[in-house]
């Protein structure tokens, strides 16, 4: 009998196309806007690498003022320092370890063609690649030994690559930077990133890194860096006393490979904090914190309070839409009473009439949610236009359109409900003028 | 085939209480064919609706070929519908954006033929009313006469064993009107049960028996159905009004 109730239910909106075309914009409408809304926090939200989120951990450590708190809700600060980052890395207590931290550096391309142009990158260690796994195109990471040997090396991001070398394969050419000259060891491919989620401090949604130097090479190099820096006092004159400062510029990932390195790696962070506390360091209470890649994102509000409440507020549209269709239904349904009577009369019992109705909505809401996903699809190309930091999350997956449609076709058979109820309530009798 | 005993229909408001129907028994046997009539409001439209399934009694008895009907459900009261009952109506009631197969095809559908018995229904149907060539076409398209005989058509194509037909000749013009009931006479010959409500005393005088209501009660009945052949003599009929 479905197929039956399809091809009634086509027929009845063809019947009516201009009425039909409104209930379906009514719902297209709505669940476009939802549904733009919803995909970008959905991607937003997202885990970035959930074969691993949970492995990989951001270490804070609170190192700030005795006399206030980084923040006033007692969490630790969002980064930390330089020789408490150098520390970590040296004691390499953890599976995989990588300070970080962005820098921007002039680069003096060869092509005499191509002018000096100013580039953002990330200084860290070899260990980053493998936490994070960006794939290359050509080459490799650098090594730990050339991490310890503080190599003049470089790995460019794909962009980058495709600026200075027309994309070749640029393995063991030379690069210059800010008056130094770094040897390429690897190409990195097309990275897709939703987020920048290894450097929430700088923003979620930033530009890709351009290029990745080992920690080493640019602390030698005396560069300072790109991004957040915080003080709570002076850091003295000159590169060294800033390196020795209680100022946090340096973000921490570690990868803990169980629940067990976990546990070994907070007790390794509480003792370190403690020794240091003897040398007259850290001087509020004991406030480490290991954060997972997801609880790091919460943590940073990468779906921001604001794309919540769009995303309310755009489900409140698709409800006052969902509101106009139960009208244009009840009003349709009800012209139709005749068509009703008729079928009882001819033995449709009420749940066939039911099933008749609800199908013919389920129609309306399958036709509005394919209209549904085009004005989706255009919201999106809007997002991407209006907010280019958001064009990485402003994409529609094959799990966000297997949403749409359901959403449109459930949200259609609610709204169907009401006025299907009424349809089956009809007399017989009293329609047929007997 | 039908029969019903001390049959109450009261309409209920607030206000007040209306009996459509007091006290009305009837039996009405296979093979016949009886014109029920009465003045305008007189409950013959109402005992209608009852001997059709489309509205619930208040009191007494209904049994349709053999089943008791009170306390059915609504899904057991739609197959017995499907099943026993053809409908014609005054109006035709042909659904207007179907063509004659796809509106001869819908009790079929509820009956849950396969598709090929459905087809073979419907040409048949179609066919006995005269209307096979014209299977592709839309209600809009036909006389009066030509849409109560697709109405017929509907009706039959389910092999009901009763016909209830509500003033079927009431929208047509009399040429017509004399082949629509040519062709319900000629359907009850070959066996299919007619009870058809009217009040043109013409039509009326050309059933087997004539039951006349008023005020919600049968009064008057013919005792000796006036009789088409010899066969239907055994068959026999009998009206009775309790009260009457």
């Amino acid at each position: 009998m479905f197929s039956y109730y399809l091809q009634l239910g086509l027929r009845s909106l063809r019947r009516n196309p201009i009425l039909t075309a409104l209930m379906v914009l009514g719902i297209a409408l709505g669940i476009a806007a939802s549904m733009t809304t919803l995909t970008v926090m959905h991607l937003m939200g997202s885990d970035p690498i959930p074969w691993k989120s949970d492995k990989l951990h951001y270490v804070q450590l609170d190192n700030w003022s005795a006399d206030s708190p980084y923040y006033d809700d007692g969490r630790p600060p969002d980064q930390i320092t330089y020789r408490d980052a150098v520390a970590l890395v040296e004691a390499g207590k953890a599976d995989r370890q990588a300070a970080m931290y962005k820098l921007s550096l002039p680069i003096q391309p060869q092509n005499p063609e191509v002018k000096p142009f100013q580039s953002l990158g990330r200084v860290t260690h070899s260990d980053f690649f493998a936490m994070f796994e960006p794939p290359f195109a050509h080459g490799a990471p650098w090594d730990r030994r050339q991490d310890g040997e503080h190599a003049r090396v470089i790995v460019l991001g794909k962009a980058l690559n495709e600026k200075l070398f027309g994309g070749q394969d640029s393995v063991g050419r030379s690069v210059r930077m800010g008056g130094n000259d770094y040897t390429v060891v690897g190409v990195l491919g097309d990275w897709k990133l939703r987020s920048k989620y290894y450097d929430l401090t700088n923003g979620a949604f930033n530009d890709p890194d351009e290029f990745f130097m080992p920690f080493t090479t640019a602390i030698d190099l005396k560069q300072r860096a790109s991004g957040n820096n915080s003080c709570f006092r002076s850091s003295g004159d000159g590169w060294d006393a800033y390196l020795d400062s209680d100022c946090i510029w340096i973000q921490m990932w570690v990868q803990l490979d169980s629940n067990e390195r976990l546990a070994e790696y907070k007790g390794f962070l509480d003792s370190y904090v403690n020794e240091q506390k003897k040398l007259g360091r850290f001087e509020r209470p004991l406030n480490n914190r290991l954060l997972n890649v997801t609880e790091w994102m919460d943590d940073q509000r990468v779906v921001s309070r604001d794309v919540e409440v769009q995303t309310g507020l755009a489900f409140a549209f698709l409800i006052v839409c969902l509101v106009n269709t139960i009208g244009l239904l009840l009003a349709k349904f009800t012209r139709k009473s005749g068509e009703v009577g008729l079928r009882r009369a001819l033995g449709a019992s009420r749940r066939d009439v039911f099933s008749q109705f609800l199908v013919e909505s389920g129609v309306v809401g399958l036709t509005g949610g394919v209209v549904g996903l085009a004005l989706t699809g255009l919201g999106l190309v809007a997002v991407r236009a209006l907010y280019p930091e958001f064009r990485s999350v402003a994409q529609l997956d094959w799990t966000m359109i297997a949403v749409t449609v359901a959403l449109a076709i459930v949200s259609a058979v609610l709204a169907g409900l009401y006025p299907t109820w009424r349809a089956c309530r009809v007399q017989p009798a009293a329609q047929l003028k007997m | 085939m039908l029969k019903m005993t001390h049959l109450q229909k009261v309409y209920r408001t607030h206000l007040i209480e209306t009996h459509a129907l007091r006290d009305f028994s009837i039996h009405v046997r296979d093979g016949e064919f009886v014109a029920v009539t009465g003045p305008s409001g007189s409950g013959k439209t109402t005992f209608l609706n009852i001997a059709g399934l489309l509205e619930e009694f208040t009191g007494g008895e209904y049994w349709l070929d053999g089943v008791d009907v009170r306390g059915l459900d609504d899904n057991a009261r739609s197959k017995l519908r499907n099943e026993k009952i053809g409908f014609i109506f005054q109006s035709f009631n042909l659904i207007p954006d179907l063509n004659l197969f796809d509106n001869v095809d819908v009790p079929l559908r509820y009956r849950g033929f396969n598709a090929a018995e459905r087809k073979r229904r419907i040409d048949e149907a179609l066919t006995r009313v005269g209307l096979a060539s014209r299977m592709k076409h839309y209600p809009s398209e036909l006389s009066g006469g030509q849409q109560q005989r697709v109405a017929i058509a509907r009706a039959l194509a389910g092999s009901p064993r009763l016909l209830m037909a509500d003033e079927p000749t009431g929208n047509l013009d009399s040429l017509m009107a004399r082949g629509v009931m040519e062709l319900l006479e000629e359907v009850n010959r070959q066996g299919t049960t007619i009870v058809m409500v009217t009040h043109d005393p013409e039509l009326a005088a050309r059933a087997q028996r004539n039951v006349h209501v008023i005020d919600g009660q049968v009064t008057d009945f013919d005792e000796a159905p006036k009789l088409r052949d010899p066969d239907a003599a055994s068959r026999g009929a009998e009206a009775v009004a309790a009260n009457g």
